[in-house]
């Protein structure tokens, strides 16, 4: 006799946990078993788009800073790249030097977290805290730069808000050889546990052909075995002067693809961006910071689609410009909302503990998903 | 022995007996759960390059006392779609399998509530009690993670207690008892006569027992904490899937009551395995009491040592927890089935074959 079963319905947010912020999922359950995922989004919803036309292209600035709260640097890294394209200037060097520093410190800022909240998903709370100890002294360098720990404000159209501090170059070279160490530590306490790789490795494997058709890049791209780096393949910026590799997933502990290999991404670009920072700072050129910035921004009728490769993936800017000081319209394609239409995808036929491993392994921030 | 001084003292059994009861609990469990609470905070704080609490008191030592004194005053929140009595009971009924199980754990030679001649089997018996209290909660808290965390940990405590239970009747088999007094008078004199190393003598088979031994204690060990609840086992709770599993919807004192019996859950399954493998309240190397001459210091020392062994294990719990990440339901009865009970039988075999000789 075949007996009546229904599935069970988990309502996993907006108050939860493990959900990175304010998202709402809802959960579809035969027994501990995933039949469908659906995120339910627009918690964080603050119409910054809208926003963006009325105010001048200086001021959307700061409202950059707070769709990727944990990479506000990049963030505005992008938007300055975009309102450059669009009024056809150059910046001077050591702005573009600069910049980069700030992007790639930003960038092991913001997987510092991910890898942290990751293992706290999967239940080890020590090298989250051990992350987050690190990241102090990333934060501690941007404080020491623009006063802000986390809302910069720093980088402008055409160049900076202030020049860095007389110490900073010391300081940061001081947190790439005590970080170096650091990543070790991580992998010895994270990364090669055994339960870790259990938990982690043939768990949530996003083909290539299906991280394609869904739009996916960054980490999680290269996770499934993809070479794909905005930062080299449509270079900006000064980053074709540094010699630095793209990390791929390559499968070492499972199947090309799976959580582990988007996880291990992250603690490889680590590495990366702390090579990058390293070079840049020993070519540091001298000049002034603010020498480029237009006193008045007014750019000609037009539009500009610009991408840098934000820590989650490929931030994108769309701007029209009718030539008021206002832009016409703002358009953002965030990385974290494209990342969250495979969360159906990936869960199906995984367990509850999975949906966690995966929503922290594909690492998204609601600030962007929602803007 | 305590029983029949305090008989003597005030003339009436049934007080001697009240006293007898509640001894533990007044001069061991509810100082050992204040001061685990602080330690595991301290533990943690220092494994990961922070201090912990260090604003009330020395170090922070009265900051368990403040938290309770404010989960006094919390309000009990109850919704209104939970099964009022069965919602009640679950945390009393938690508590009481817990503190039921130290009746008899021998603290010393002369301090044990009961000197049952069924001990370890009435532990093992009574720390069941424990799933229908998990149970209880998790279905009357009308929550789904609630009863996700239930059926996950009711699955998980029944699974992991076969393991235990045949570990149990390895010590049984070379010993002849379930008496853990006995059990403990049986390992006395120097380490070299626990039964991690053996067991007492010299003959052949105490040294063929020792890698058995070593592989039973493991095994018991890792079930314990899969019993208890504690990473990597901690899936009925794991905050990061299901809020606070079965625990979820429960405040104020009720809350506490769960949270004190799983501090001292992790003593009493401790104090157990210390008293099945590594002497109970035996010295490891001898008395001060009879170097000196001092008969009356004998008990004294024993409750240091079993208490010092007992804290041992319950830190080493601590350590793991802070150190590993949890698995996932499916592993963890995998682990279970296809590792620990398969091994405790060849286990068992193996030393049914030593006693044999």
């Amino acid at each position: 006799m075949a007996l009546k079963t229904e599935h069970m319905t988990l309502n996993m947010g907006p108050q939860h946990p493990s959900t990175h912020g304010v998202l709402r999922l809802e959960v579809e359950l035969e027994g501990e078993i995933i039949k469908s995922v659906q995120p339910h989004i627009g918690y964080l919803h603050r119409c910054f788009e809208k926003h963006a036309e009325a105010m001048t292209y200086p001021q959307v600035i700061p409202y950059v800073d707070r769709m990727d709260y944990l990479a506000a640097m990049y963030n505005e890294f992008g938007y300055a790249v975009a309102v450059e394209k669009l009024l056809g200037i150059q910046v001077p060097e050591r702005v573009e030097y600069i910049r980069v520093i700030m992007g790639e410190f930003q960038r092991i800022a913001s997987h510092l977290v991910a890898v942290g909240t990751y293992g706290l998903d999967i239940g080890a709370f020590t090298p989250f805290l051990f992350c987050f100890r690190d990241r102090e002294r990333i934060i501690n360098l941007f404080e020491m730069t623009c006063g802000a720990r986390m809302l910069y404000n720093y980088i402008w159209v055409g160049g900076l808000s202030h020049d860095l501090h007389p110490d900073f170059v010391r300081n940061a070279k001081e947190f790439v050889s005590y970080f170096k160490p650091k990543v070790k530590e991580l992998n010895d306490l994270l990364s090669y546990n055994r339960i870790f790789i259990d938990r982690t490795a043939n768990v949530g494997i996003l083909p290539l052909e299906t991280a394609i058709n869904y739009g996916i890049s960054g980490p999680n791209l290269r996770g499934s075995g993809f070479e794909w780096d905005i930062r080299k393949d449509d270079t900006y910026s000064v980053y074709n002067k540094f010699d630095f590799d793209i990390p791929v997933g390559k499968g070492l502990q499972g199947t090309v693809g799976d959580c582990w290999d988007r996880y291990y991404i992250r603690i490889q670009e680590m590495g990366e961006s702390l090579k990058i920072i390293e070079q840049a700072l020993e070519q540091l050129p001298e000049g002034d910071v603010t020498s480029a910035i237009p006193k008045r921004i007014k750019p000609p009728v037009g539009q500009v689609y610009s991408r840098v490769e934000n820590p989650k993936g490929e931030l994108g800017y769309f701007i029209i410009s009718n030539g008021s000081p206002n832009p016409f319209r703002v358009k953002v394609k965030g990385p974290s909302f494209v990342h969250l239409g495979i969360m159906n995808e990936l869960c199906k036929g995984h367990m509850i503990a999975d949906v966690i491993a995966i929503l922290g392994s594909i690492d998204i921030v609601l600030g962007e998903v929602d803007r | 022995m305590t029983y029949d001084f305090f008989s003597k003292l005030f003339g009436s059994d049934l007080i001697a007996a009240l006293i007898q009861s509640l001894l533990p609990l007044f001069i061991f469990i509810l100082p050992y759960a204040l001061f685990a609470v602080w330690w595991e905070r301290k533990v943690s704080a220092h494994m990961q390059d922070r201090l912990g609490p260090m604003r009330v008191g020395w170090h922070g030592a009265l900051q368990t006392i403040a938290d309770i004194l404010k989960l006094f005053q919390k309000e009990d929140i109850v919704a209104s779609s939970i099964d009022k009595p069965l919602f009640n009971i679950a945390p009393v009924l938690m508590f009481v399998g817990t503190y039921a199980a130290f009746a008899a754990i021998p603290f010393s030679s002369v301090f044990i509530g009961s000197n049952l001649d069924l001990g370890v089997f009435f532990i093992v018996a009574v720390s069941g009690f424990s799933v229908a209290a998990i149970l209880m909660a998790g279905w009357a808290s009308d929550n789904k993670y609630s009863l996700i965390g239930a059926m996950r940990s009711a699955a998980q405590i029944i699974s992991y207690e076969i393991p235990t239970i045949l570990v149990i009747i390895t010590i049984v088999m070379v010993t002849g008892t379930l008496n853990l007094t006995t059990l403990s008078e049986m390992q006395t004199g120097h380490f070299w006569n626990w039964m991690i190393l053996g067991g007492p003598g010299s003959s052949l088979s105490k040294f063929l027992l020792i890698p058995s031994m070593i592989l039973g204690f493991g095994i018991i060990y890792i079930s314990t904490l899969a019993e208890v609840n504690r990473t990597p086992f901690d899936i009925p709770e794991a905050e990061s899937e299901l809020v606070a599993g079965y625990h979820t919807e429960y405040s104020g004192m009720k809350f506490a009551m769960f949270f004190l019996a799983e501090y001292a859950n992790m003593l009493a399954v401790s104090s157990v395995v210390a008293a099945l493998f590594f002497g109970g309240y035996q010295s490891p190397c001898g008395y001060l009491g009879n170097l000196i001459g001092l008969k009356w210091l004998i008990p004294i020392e024993q409750i240091f040592w079993f208490t010092a062994k007992g804290l041992f294990f319950v830190f080493v719990q601590m350590w793991l927890r802070w150190t590993l990440p949890r698995l996932r339901v499916d592993q963890l009865m995998n682990t279970c089935w296809k590792y620990l009970i398969p091994l405790a039988f060849v286990n068992l075999i193996i030393i049914g074959l030593i006693t044999l000789i």
